[in-house]
Protein backbone atom coordinates (compact mmCIF):
# COMPACT_ATOMS: atom_id res chain seq x y z
CA UNK A 1 0.00 0.00 0.00
CA UNK A 2 1.34 3.82 -1.04
CA UNK A 3 1.32 6.25 1.11
CA UNK A 4 2.35 9.91 0.98
CA UNK A 5 3.45 11.82 3.88
CA UNK A 6 3.28 15.65 3.93
CA UNK A 7 5.29 17.69 6.36
CA UNK A 8 4.64 21.14 6.87
CA UNK A 9 6.34 23.71 9.36
CA UNK A 10 9.00 26.10 10.51
CA UNK A 11 12.63 24.64 9.30
CA UNK A 12 14.59 23.01 11.79
CA UNK A 13 17.32 20.72 12.72
CA UNK A 14 16.65 16.85 12.23
CA UNK A 15 13.06 17.14 10.74
CA UNK A 16 13.68 14.03 7.80
CA UNK A 17 15.97 12.48 10.25
CA UNK A 18 13.23 11.87 12.77
CA UNK A 19 10.77 11.02 9.89
CA UNK A 20 13.00 8.56 7.88
CA UNK A 21 14.79 6.93 11.76
CA UNK A 22 10.40 6.10 12.53
CA UNK A 23 9.98 4.79 8.98
CA UNK A 24 13.21 2.71 9.12
CA UNK A 25 12.18 1.02 11.91
CA UNK A 26 8.47 0.13 11.16
CA UNK A 27 9.93 -1.48 8.01
CA UNK A 28 8.42 1.67 5.56
CA UNK A 29 10.35 1.90 2.21
CA UNK A 30 11.03 5.19 1.05
CA UNK A 31 10.01 5.41 -2.47
CA UNK A 32 10.94 8.97 -3.30
CA UNK A 33 11.95 12.34 -1.21
CA UNK A 34 10.93 15.67 -2.87
CA UNK A 35 11.30 19.26 -0.39
CA UNK A 36 11.25 23.15 -0.55
CA UNK A 37 11.57 25.82 1.82
CA UNK A 38 10.00 29.27 0.90
CA UNK A 39 10.47 31.74 3.37
CA UNK A 40 12.18 29.53 6.10
CA UNK A 41 8.76 27.18 6.00
CA UNK A 42 9.76 23.84 5.35
CA UNK A 43 7.74 21.70 2.78
CA UNK A 44 7.81 17.80 2.34
CA UNK A 45 6.38 15.07 -0.03
CA UNK A 46 7.58 11.55 0.55
CA UNK A 47 6.09 8.37 -1.37
CA UNK A 48 6.31 5.62 0.83
CA UNK A 49 5.66 2.07 0.58
CA UNK A 50 3.68 0.47 4.12
CA UNK A 51 2.87 -2.79 2.40
CA UNK A 52 4.82 -4.51 4.44
CA UNK A 53 5.31 -1.84 7.40
CA UNK A 54 5.13 -3.31 10.92
CA UNK A 55 1.50 -2.05 11.92
CA UNK A 56 -1.77 -0.55 10.39
CA UNK A 57 -1.73 2.30 8.19
CA UNK A 58 -4.37 3.87 10.40
CA UNK A 59 -1.62 3.62 13.16
CA UNK A 60 1.34 4.50 11.48
CA UNK A 61 -1.00 7.56 10.65
CA UNK A 62 -0.97 8.12 14.53
CA UNK A 63 2.24 7.91 15.33
CA UNK A 64 3.97 9.99 12.69
CA UNK A 65 0.71 12.90 13.55
CA UNK A 66 2.14 12.15 17.15
CA UNK A 67 6.18 12.89 15.98
CA UNK A 68 5.18 15.92 14.36
CA UNK A 69 3.67 17.27 17.51
CA UNK A 70 7.00 16.21 19.46
CA UNK A 71 9.27 18.28 16.70
CA UNK A 72 6.88 21.04 16.09
CA UNK A 73 5.61 20.35 11.94
CA UNK A 74 2.48 19.12 10.63
CA UNK A 75 2.91 15.58 9.50
CA UNK A 76 0.19 13.82 7.50
CA UNK A 77 0.26 10.32 6.10
CA UNK A 78 -2.49 9.50 3.87
CA UNK A 79 -3.00 7.02 1.23
CA UNK A 80 -1.62 7.95 -1.63
CA UNK A 81 -5.38 7.19 -3.76
CA UNK A 82 -6.50 10.78 -2.02
CA UNK A 83 -3.92 12.60 -4.37
CA UNK A 84 -4.35 10.59 -7.91
CA UNK A 85 -8.11 10.28 -7.92
CA UNK A 86 -8.14 13.93 -7.62
CA UNK A 87 -5.15 15.08 -9.62
CA UNK A 88 -5.49 12.37 -12.28
CA UNK A 89 -8.22 11.20 -14.82
CA UNK B 1 3.50 10.34 -10.13
CA UNK B 2 1.99 12.55 -7.73
CA UNK B 3 3.89 16.15 -7.33
CA UNK B 4 4.59 17.97 -4.29
CA UNK B 5 2.45 20.64 -5.48
CA UNK B 6 -0.33 18.63 -6.10
CA UNK B 7 0.15 17.06 -2.53
CA UNK B 8 -0.37 20.30 -1.52
CA UNK B 9 -2.97 21.82 -3.02
CA UNK B 10 -5.43 19.07 -1.21
CA UNK B 11 -4.32 19.17 1.78
CA UNK B 12 -4.58 23.19 1.64
CA UNK B 13 -8.28 22.00 0.25
CA UNK B 14 -8.62 20.04 3.82
CA UNK B 15 -6.83 22.22 6.37
CA UNK B 16 -8.34 25.83 4.69
CA UNK B 17 -10.94 25.62 2.55
CA UNK B 18 -13.17 22.90 4.76
CA UNK B 19 -12.87 20.24 2.11
CA UNK B 20 -14.71 17.56 4.02
CA UNK B 21 -17.42 14.46 2.39
CA UNK B 22 -20.63 15.64 4.23
CA UNK B 23 -22.38 12.16 4.40
CA UNK B 24 -22.06 8.51 3.67
CA UNK B 25 -25.72 7.36 4.18
CA UNK B 26 -26.92 3.31 4.09
CA UNK B 27 -29.77 3.02 2.57
CA UNK B 28 -31.74 0.02 3.94
CA UNK B 29 -34.49 -1.38 2.73
CA UNK B 30 -37.20 -2.38 5.38
CA UNK B 31 -39.88 -4.43 3.16
CA UNK B 32 -39.37 -7.74 4.48
CA UNK B 33 -39.70 -5.94 8.30
CA UNK B 34 -43.43 -6.09 7.61
CA UNK B 35 -45.79 -7.59 10.27
CA UNK B 36 -49.11 -6.61 11.24
CA UNK B 37 -48.12 -6.76 15.37
CA UNK B 38 -46.30 -3.51 15.97
CA UNK B 39 -43.89 -4.75 18.41
CA UNK B 40 -42.59 -7.55 15.81
CA UNK B 41 -42.12 -5.06 13.30
CA UNK B 42 -39.94 -2.87 15.58
CA UNK B 43 -38.15 -5.43 16.87
CA UNK B 44 -37.32 -6.83 12.82
CA UNK B 45 -36.64 -3.57 11.90
CA UNK B 46 -34.18 -2.26 14.98
CA UNK B 47 -32.69 -6.01 14.26
CA UNK B 48 -31.99 -5.24 10.92
CA UNK B 49 -30.68 -1.73 11.06
CA UNK B 50 -28.01 -2.07 13.88
CA UNK B 51 -27.30 -5.54 11.67
CA UNK B 52 -26.46 -3.73 8.57
CA UNK B 53 -25.03 -0.65 10.01
CA UNK B 54 -22.98 -1.84 13.12
CA UNK B 55 -19.53 -0.76 11.45
CA UNK B 56 -20.62 2.31 9.61
CA UNK B 57 -19.38 4.34 11.99
CA UNK B 58 -16.16 3.04 12.09
CA UNK B 59 -15.72 2.02 8.39
CA UNK B 60 -16.14 6.31 8.06
CA UNK B 61 -13.57 6.79 10.92
CA UNK B 62 -10.89 4.28 9.48
CA UNK B 63 -11.20 5.85 5.87
CA UNK B 64 -11.26 9.77 7.33
CA UNK B 65 -7.47 8.58 8.92
CA UNK B 66 -6.11 6.35 5.95
CA UNK B 67 -7.30 9.85 3.20
CA UNK B 68 -6.70 12.27 5.58
CA UNK B 69 -9.61 13.69 4.89
CA UNK B 70 -12.79 14.54 7.23
CA UNK B 71 -16.11 12.68 6.88
CA UNK B 72 -18.32 14.84 8.94
CA UNK B 73 -22.01 12.69 8.96
CA UNK B 74 -22.53 9.14 9.27
CA UNK B 75 -25.97 8.19 8.13
CA UNK B 76 -29.27 5.95 7.49
CA UNK B 77 -31.99 6.13 5.47
CA UNK B 78 -34.91 3.33 5.25
CA UNK B 79 -38.18 2.61 3.28
CA UNK B 80 -40.62 5.46 3.61
CA UNK B 81 -42.02 4.37 6.85
CA UNK B 82 -45.75 4.56 5.75
CA UNK B 83 -44.90 1.80 3.04
CA UNK B 84 -42.61 -0.27 5.73
CA UNK B 85 -45.51 -0.49 8.04
CA UNK B 86 -48.10 -0.90 5.78
CA UNK B 87 -49.27 -3.95 7.22
CA UNK B 88 -48.81 -2.71 10.97
CA UNK B 89 -51.90 -3.25 13.00
CA UNK B 90 -51.98 0.31 14.94
CA UNK B 91 -53.57 3.96 14.63
CA UNK B 92 -50.20 5.11 16.14
CA UNK B 93 -46.78 5.13 14.10
CA UNK B 94 -44.64 7.00 17.27
CA UNK B 95 -43.25 3.71 18.51
CA UNK B 96 -41.91 2.64 14.99
CA UNK B 97 -40.15 6.26 15.39
CA UNK B 98 -38.62 5.91 18.71
CA UNK B 99 -37.44 2.52 17.96
CA UNK B 100 -35.33 4.09 14.49
CA UNK B 101 -34.10 6.64 17.31
CA UNK B 102 -32.94 3.90 19.26
CA UNK B 103 -31.15 1.97 16.11
CA UNK B 104 -29.79 4.87 15.44
CA UNK B 105 -28.35 5.49 18.66
CA UNK B 106 -26.58 2.25 19.01
CA UNK B 107 -24.89 1.96 16.10
CA UNK B 108 -23.64 6.12 16.50
CA UNK B 109 -25.61 7.92 13.56
CA UNK B 110 -26.67 11.46 14.19
CA UNK B 111 -29.77 11.06 12.19
CA UNK B 112 -31.63 8.34 10.16
CA UNK B 113 -34.26 9.59 7.20
CA UNK B 114 -37.43 7.77 6.53
CA UNK B 115 -40.34 8.40 8.73
CA UNK B 116 -41.69 9.20 5.73
CA UNK B 117 -44.94 9.44 3.31
CA UNK B 118 -45.54 9.87 -0.46
CA UNK B 119 -48.94 11.03 -1.14
CA UNK B 120 -48.68 13.10 -4.42
CA UNK B 121 -51.64 11.02 -5.59
CA UNK B 122 -53.41 10.14 -2.64
CA UNK B 123 -53.70 8.70 0.74
CA UNK B 124 -53.45 5.35 2.31
CA UNK B 125 -54.74 4.54 5.37
CA UNK B 126 -50.70 4.18 6.29
CA UNK B 127 -49.83 7.41 4.94
CA UNK B 128 -52.64 9.12 7.40
CA UNK B 129 -51.31 6.88 10.01
CA UNK B 130 -47.93 8.65 9.89
CA UNK B 131 -48.76 11.80 8.78
CA UNK B 132 -50.68 11.96 12.13
CA UNK B 133 -47.85 10.93 14.14
CA UNK B 134 -45.31 13.33 12.91
CA UNK B 135 -45.55 16.08 15.43
CA UNK B 136 -45.23 13.43 18.00
CA UNK B 137 -42.36 11.08 16.71
CA UNK B 138 -40.68 14.30 16.34
CA UNK B 139 -41.03 16.06 19.18
CA UNK B 140 -40.14 12.91 21.28
CA UNK B 141 -36.71 11.73 19.17
CA UNK B 142 -33.97 13.11 18.45
CA UNK B 143 -32.54 11.80 15.25
CA UNK B 144 -35.24 10.73 13.40
CA UNK B 145 -35.98 12.79 9.79
CA UNK B 146 -39.59 12.81 8.32
CA UNK B 147 -40.55 14.11 4.95
CA UNK B 148 -43.86 13.76 3.08
CA UNK B 149 -43.71 13.74 -1.43
CA UNK B 150 -46.91 16.30 -1.93
CA UNK B 151 -46.44 16.56 -5.21
CA UNK B 152 -45.01 15.40 -8.87
CA UNK B 153 -44.90 16.66 -12.21
CA UNK B 154 -46.10 13.07 -13.22
CA UNK B 155 -49.54 13.13 -11.18
CA UNK B 156 -49.81 16.88 -10.03
CA UNK B 157 -50.22 18.19 -6.57
CA UNK B 158 -52.42 16.70 -3.89
CA UNK B 159 -53.41 19.65 -2.33
CA UNK B 160 -55.40 17.99 0.62
CA UNK B 161 -51.84 16.91 1.85
CA UNK B 162 -50.84 20.41 1.41
CA UNK B 163 -53.69 21.73 3.07
CA UNK B 164 -52.96 19.40 6.38
CA UNK B 165 -48.87 19.62 6.32
CA UNK B 166 -49.74 23.43 7.33
CA UNK B 167 -51.23 22.33 10.43
CA UNK B 168 -48.84 19.23 11.19
CA UNK B 169 -45.56 21.58 10.72
CA UNK B 170 -47.35 23.95 13.13
CA UNK B 171 -48.35 21.03 15.57
CA UNK B 172 -44.26 20.11 15.45
CA UNK B 173 -43.44 23.57 16.00
CA UNK B 174 -46.12 23.99 19.07
CA UNK B 175 -44.74 20.73 20.75
CA UNK B 176 -41.21 21.34 20.23
CA UNK B 177 -42.06 24.90 21.48
CA UNK B 178 -39.25 24.80 24.47
CA UNK B 179 -36.34 24.43 21.64
CA UNK B 180 -37.50 27.31 18.97
CA UNK B 181 -39.29 24.70 17.69
CA UNK B 182 -36.59 22.58 16.39
CA UNK B 183 -38.58 20.23 15.85
CA UNK B 184 -39.91 21.31 12.68
CA UNK B 185 -36.17 21.30 11.35
CA UNK B 186 -36.16 17.61 10.99
CA UNK B 187 -39.47 17.72 8.81
CA UNK B 188 -39.14 18.35 5.05
CA UNK B 189 -42.33 18.48 3.01
CA UNK B 190 -41.60 17.56 -1.15
CA UNK B 191 -42.66 18.09 -4.82
CA UNK B 192 -40.72 15.38 -6.45
CA UNK B 193 -38.96 13.63 -3.56
CA UNK B 194 -35.51 11.49 -4.93
CA UNK B 195 -35.39 7.75 -4.07
CA UNK B 196 -31.50 8.40 -3.51
CA UNK B 197 -30.77 11.58 -1.46
CA UNK B 198 -27.71 11.18 1.17
CA UNK B 199 -28.73 14.28 3.07
CA UNK B 200 -30.78 15.26 5.21
CA UNK B 201 -33.80 16.01 6.67
CA UNK B 202 -34.90 14.47 3.28
CA UNK B 203 -33.77 11.25 3.24
CA UNK B 204 -35.21 8.05 2.70
CA UNK B 205 -34.95 4.41 0.96
CA UNK B 206 -37.29 4.14 -1.79
CA UNK B 207 -38.76 1.07 -3.13
CA UNK B 208 -36.61 1.23 -6.42
CA UNK B 209 -33.60 0.63 -4.86
CA UNK B 210 -31.44 -2.15 -3.40
CA UNK B 211 -31.65 -3.78 -0.44
CA UNK B 212 -28.70 -1.81 1.14
CA UNK B 213 -26.86 0.78 -0.69
CA UNK B 214 -24.00 3.07 0.25
CA UNK B 215 -24.77 6.68 -1.39
CA UNK B 216 -22.70 10.40 -0.41
CA UNK B 217 -22.48 13.44 -0.13
CA UNK B 218 -19.77 15.73 -1.04
CA UNK B 219 -19.35 18.98 0.55
CA UNK B 220 -17.33 21.98 -0.85
CA UNK B 221 -18.43 25.34 -0.89
CA UNK B 222 -15.35 26.56 0.53
CA UNK B 223 -13.13 24.72 -2.07
CA UNK B 224 -15.32 26.68 -4.90
CA UNK B 225 -14.54 30.15 -2.87
CA UNK B 226 -11.24 29.99 -2.82
CA UNK B 227 -10.78 29.09 -6.50
CA UNK B 228 -13.62 31.78 -7.59
CA UNK B 229 -11.53 34.32 -5.62
CA UNK B 230 -8.31 33.32 -7.43
CA UNK B 231 -10.39 33.89 -10.53
CA UNK B 232 -11.73 37.65 -9.48
CA UNK B 233 -12.20 40.08 -11.69
CA UNK B 234 -11.87 37.46 -14.91
CA UNK B 235 -15.23 37.02 -17.47
CA UNK B 236 -17.65 34.39 -17.32
CA UNK B 237 -16.04 31.72 -19.22
CA UNK B 238 -13.19 31.74 -16.54
CA UNK B 239 -15.53 31.77 -13.92
CA UNK B 240 -17.64 28.78 -15.41
CA UNK B 241 -14.22 26.63 -15.72
CA UNK B 242 -12.98 27.89 -12.39
CA UNK B 243 -15.94 26.48 -11.00
CA UNK B 244 -16.27 23.20 -12.75
CA UNK B 245 -12.52 21.69 -12.70
CA UNK B 246 -12.83 22.70 -8.58
CA UNK B 247 -16.38 20.71 -8.58
CA UNK B 248 -14.27 17.84 -10.39
CA UNK B 249 -11.90 17.42 -7.76
CA UNK B 250 -14.15 17.63 -4.37
CA UNK B 251 -16.53 15.14 -6.81
CA UNK B 252 -13.38 12.79 -7.40
CA UNK B 253 -12.86 12.08 -3.13
CA UNK B 254 -16.69 11.72 -2.60
CA UNK B 255 -16.45 8.77 -5.40
CA UNK B 256 -13.16 7.61 -3.98
CA UNK B 257 -14.42 7.44 -0.33
CA UNK B 258 -18.07 5.48 -1.58
CA UNK B 259 -16.32 2.98 -3.41
CA UNK B 260 -13.84 2.32 0.04
CA UNK B 261 -16.85 2.52 2.32
CA UNK B 262 -18.91 -0.02 -0.36
CA UNK B 263 -15.98 -2.29 -0.53
CA UNK B 264 -15.08 -2.42 2.94
CA UNK B 265 -18.81 -3.18 4.17
CA UNK B 266 -19.44 -5.40 1.21
CA UNK B 267 -22.60 -2.85 0.51
CA UNK B 268 -23.67 -2.03 -3.39
CA UNK B 269 -22.43 1.64 -4.65
CA UNK B 270 -25.09 3.54 -4.78
CA UNK B 271 -24.55 7.54 -6.16
CA UNK B 272 -22.53 10.12 -5.30
CA UNK B 273 -24.58 13.53 -4.76
CA UNK B 274 -23.40 16.48 -6.22
CA UNK B 275 -24.66 19.22 -3.81
CA UNK B 276 -22.61 22.18 -2.25
CA UNK B 277 -23.73 21.78 1.44
CA UNK B 278 -22.65 24.49 3.38
CA UNK B 279 -21.71 25.07 6.98
CA UNK B 280 -22.76 27.65 9.68
CA UNK B 281 -18.35 27.84 9.80
CA UNK B 282 -17.16 30.91 8.02
CA UNK B 283 -15.55 30.27 4.55
CA UNK B 284 -18.22 27.17 3.73
CA UNK B 285 -21.06 29.56 2.70
CA UNK B 286 -23.15 29.73 -0.56
CA UNK B 287 -23.49 33.26 0.16
CA UNK B 288 -19.72 34.07 -0.01
CA UNK B 289 -19.84 32.19 -3.38
CA UNK B 290 -22.20 35.18 -4.66
CA UNK B 291 -20.10 38.17 -2.91
CA UNK B 292 -17.13 36.83 -4.55
CA UNK B 293 -18.94 36.44 -7.49
CA UNK B 294 -19.62 40.49 -7.07
CA UNK B 295 -22.45 40.44 -5.60
CA UNK B 296 -22.65 43.18 -2.21
CA UNK B 297 -24.76 40.43 -0.59
CA UNK B 298 -27.14 37.04 -1.39
CA UNK B 299 -30.14 38.85 -2.14
CA UNK B 300 -29.14 41.50 -4.52
CA UNK B 301 -30.15 41.46 -8.10
CA UNK B 302 -28.15 38.97 -9.57
CA UNK B 303 -28.38 36.74 -7.09
CA UNK B 304 -30.44 34.15 -9.43
CA UNK B 305 -28.55 34.13 -12.24
CA UNK B 306 -25.08 33.65 -9.91
CA UNK B 307 -26.89 30.46 -8.23
CA UNK B 308 -27.95 29.22 -11.94
CA UNK B 309 -24.14 29.46 -13.03
CA UNK B 310 -22.81 27.72 -9.71
CA UNK B 311 -25.40 25.09 -10.12
CA UNK B 312 -25.04 24.24 -13.33
CA UNK B 313 -21.07 24.38 -13.26
CA UNK B 314 -21.28 22.13 -10.04
CA UNK B 315 -22.73 19.39 -12.01
CA UNK B 316 -20.83 19.68 -15.21
CA UNK B 317 -17.90 19.23 -13.23
CA UNK B 318 -18.98 16.87 -11.13
CA UNK B 319 -20.66 14.57 -13.47
CA UNK B 320 -17.36 13.37 -15.08
CA UNK B 321 -15.82 12.32 -11.87
CA UNK B 322 -17.79 10.14 -10.56
CA UNK B 323 -19.08 7.06 -12.13
CA UNK B 324 -23.01 7.41 -11.19
CA UNK B 325 -24.56 10.70 -10.10
CA UNK B 326 -27.61 11.30 -8.31
CA UNK B 327 -29.38 12.01 -4.97
CA UNK B 328 -30.56 16.21 -5.38
CA UNK B 329 -27.22 17.16 -6.75
CA UNK B 330 -27.80 21.05 -6.42
CA UNK B 331 -26.19 24.05 -4.50
CA UNK B 332 -28.15 24.04 -1.10
CA UNK B 333 -29.39 27.29 0.22
CA UNK B 334 -30.41 26.55 3.76
CA UNK B 335 -30.57 30.11 5.87
CA UNK B 336 -29.97 28.94 8.93
CA UNK B 337 -26.74 26.28 7.80
CA UNK B 338 -25.22 29.53 6.32
CA UNK B 339 -23.74 32.37 8.21
CA UNK B 340 -23.92 34.64 5.08
CA UNK B 341 -27.41 33.74 4.17
CA UNK B 342 -28.43 35.14 7.67
CA UNK B 343 -26.00 38.26 7.68
CA UNK B 344 -28.28 38.65 4.11
CA UNK B 345 -31.30 38.04 5.96
CA UNK B 346 -30.36 40.24 8.93
CA UNK B 347 -29.14 43.42 6.55
CA UNK B 348 -32.83 42.89 4.49
CA UNK B 349 -30.88 41.65 1.64
CA UNK B 350 -32.68 38.59 1.48
CA UNK B 351 -36.58 38.14 1.53
CA UNK B 352 -38.73 34.69 1.04
CA UNK B 353 -39.99 36.07 -2.26
CA UNK B 354 -36.21 36.17 -2.93
CA UNK B 355 -35.54 32.79 -1.78
CA UNK B 356 -38.53 31.36 -4.02
CA UNK B 357 -36.83 32.75 -7.04
CA UNK B 358 -33.24 31.15 -6.32
CA UNK B 359 -35.20 27.77 -5.96
CA UNK B 360 -36.12 27.68 -9.45
CA UNK B 361 -32.68 27.24 -10.56
CA UNK B 362 -31.56 24.83 -7.95
CA UNK B 363 -31.78 22.40 -5.00
CA UNK B 364 -33.87 22.22 -3.17
CA UNK B 365 -36.19 24.64 -1.87
CA UNK B 366 -36.84 26.63 1.14
CA UNK B 367 -34.75 25.18 3.79
CA UNK B 368 -34.22 26.14 7.16
CA UNK B 369 -36.38 29.10 7.20
CA UNK B 370 -37.58 30.83 10.15
CA UNK B 371 -40.87 32.10 10.64
CA UNK B 372 -43.04 34.11 12.95
CA UNK B 373 -44.90 31.50 15.22
CA UNK B 374 -47.87 33.42 15.05
CA UNK B 375 -48.11 32.69 10.81
CA UNK B 376 -51.11 30.99 9.85
CA UNK B 377 -51.40 27.22 9.01
CA UNK B 378 -52.91 28.31 5.78
CA UNK B 379 -50.10 30.46 5.15
CA UNK B 380 -47.52 28.24 4.86
CA UNK B 381 -49.96 25.73 3.09
CA UNK B 382 -49.60 28.62 0.37
CA UNK B 383 -46.02 28.56 0.52
CA UNK B 384 -45.74 24.41 0.51
CA UNK B 385 -48.18 25.19 -2.78
CA UNK B 386 -45.80 27.82 -4.49
CA UNK B 387 -42.85 25.71 -3.94
CA UNK B 388 -44.31 22.19 -5.29
CA UNK B 389 -45.70 24.15 -7.95
CA UNK B 390 -41.92 25.21 -9.24
CA UNK B 391 -41.03 21.78 -9.04
CA UNK B 392 -44.12 20.24 -10.82
CA UNK B 393 -43.75 22.65 -13.60
CA UNK B 394 -40.20 22.92 -14.03
CA UNK B 395 -39.67 18.71 -13.23
CA UNK B 396 -36.98 19.65 -10.46
CA UNK B 397 -37.13 18.70 -6.55
CA UNK B 398 -38.51 21.57 -4.44
CA UNK B 399 -38.97 21.33 -0.44
CA UNK B 400 -40.34 23.44 1.99
CA UNK B 401 -38.11 23.35 5.64
CA UNK B 402 -40.42 26.13 7.16
CA UNK B 403 -40.24 26.38 11.37
CA UNK B 404 -42.31 28.37 12.75
CA UNK B 405 -40.71 29.61 15.87
CA UNK B 406 -43.24 29.51 18.27
CA UNK B 407 -43.10 32.86 20.51
CA UNK B 408 -40.62 34.52 18.41
CA UNK B 409 -41.43 37.52 16.07
CA UNK B 410 -39.90 38.81 12.91
CA UNK B 411 -35.84 39.58 13.34
CA UNK B 412 -35.62 36.98 16.30
CA UNK B 413 -33.28 34.43 16.35
CA UNK B 414 -34.06 30.98 16.93
CA UNK B 415 -31.17 28.74 17.95
CA UNK B 416 -31.32 24.97 17.09
CA UNK B 417 -28.15 23.86 17.82
CA UNK B 418 -24.91 21.99 16.08
CA UNK B 419 -24.69 21.95 12.64
CA UNK B 420 -28.55 23.48 11.84
CA UNK B 421 -27.22 26.53 13.00
CA UNK B 422 -29.26 29.40 14.20
CA UNK B 423 -31.74 31.75 12.13
CA UNK B 424 -33.20 35.21 11.91
CA UNK B 425 -36.97 34.95 11.99
CA UNK B 426 -38.51 36.33 8.53
CA UNK B 427 -41.38 37.91 7.72
CA UNK B 428 -43.84 36.25 5.86
CA UNK B 429 -46.62 37.69 3.33
CA UNK B 430 -49.23 38.71 5.52
CA UNK B 431 -52.47 38.63 2.89
CA UNK B 432 -54.15 35.43 3.08
CA UNK B 433 -54.68 32.47 1.15
CA UNK B 434 -57.28 30.59 3.16
CA UNK B 435 -59.79 30.16 0.71
CA UNK B 436 -57.84 29.06 -1.74
CA UNK B 437 -56.39 26.03 0.27
CA UNK B 438 -59.52 25.40 1.16
CA UNK B 439 -60.75 24.02 -1.67
CA UNK B 440 -59.20 20.89 -1.63
CA UNK B 441 -58.72 17.82 -3.94
CA UNK B 442 -55.59 17.92 -6.04
CA UNK B 443 -53.88 20.12 -8.99
CA UNK B 444 -54.00 17.78 -12.24
CA UNK B 445 -50.76 16.82 -13.62
CA UNK B 446 -49.09 19.43 -15.72
CA UNK B 447 -49.49 19.09 -19.63
CA UNK B 448 -45.89 18.48 -20.38
CA UNK B 449 -46.13 15.45 -17.88
CA UNK B 450 -47.68 13.59 -20.79
CA UNK B 451 -44.96 12.52 -22.86
CA UNK B 452 -45.76 8.74 -23.99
Amino acid sequence: MKGIITVLGKDKVGIIAGVCTYLAGQNVNILDISQTIVQDYFNMMMIVDASNAGKAFEGLVEDLQQLGTEIGVEIKLQHEDIFSTMHRI
Amino acid sequence: MISIVEAQETNKMIREMNLDVRTITMGISLLDCAHSNIDTFNRNMYDKITRLAENLVKTGEDLERQFGIPIINKRISVTPIAIAAGGVNSESYVSIAETLDRAAREVGVNFIGGFSALVHKGFTTSDRRLIASIPEALATTERVCSSVNIGSSRSGINMDAVKWMGSIINQTAELTADRDSAGCSKLVVFCNSVEDNPFMAGAFHGVGEAECVINVGVSGPGVVKRALEEAKDSDFETLCETIKRTAFKVTRVGQLVAQETSKRLGIPFGIVDLSLAPTPEIGDSIAEIFQVMGLEEAGAPGTTAALAILNDNVKKGGVMASSYVGGLSGAFIPVSEDHGMIEAVQKGALTLEKLEAMTCVCSVGLDMVAIPGDTKESTISGIIADEAAIGMVNNKTTAVRLIPVIGKQVGEIAEFGGLLGYAPVMPVNGFSCQSFIDRGGRIPAPIHSFKN
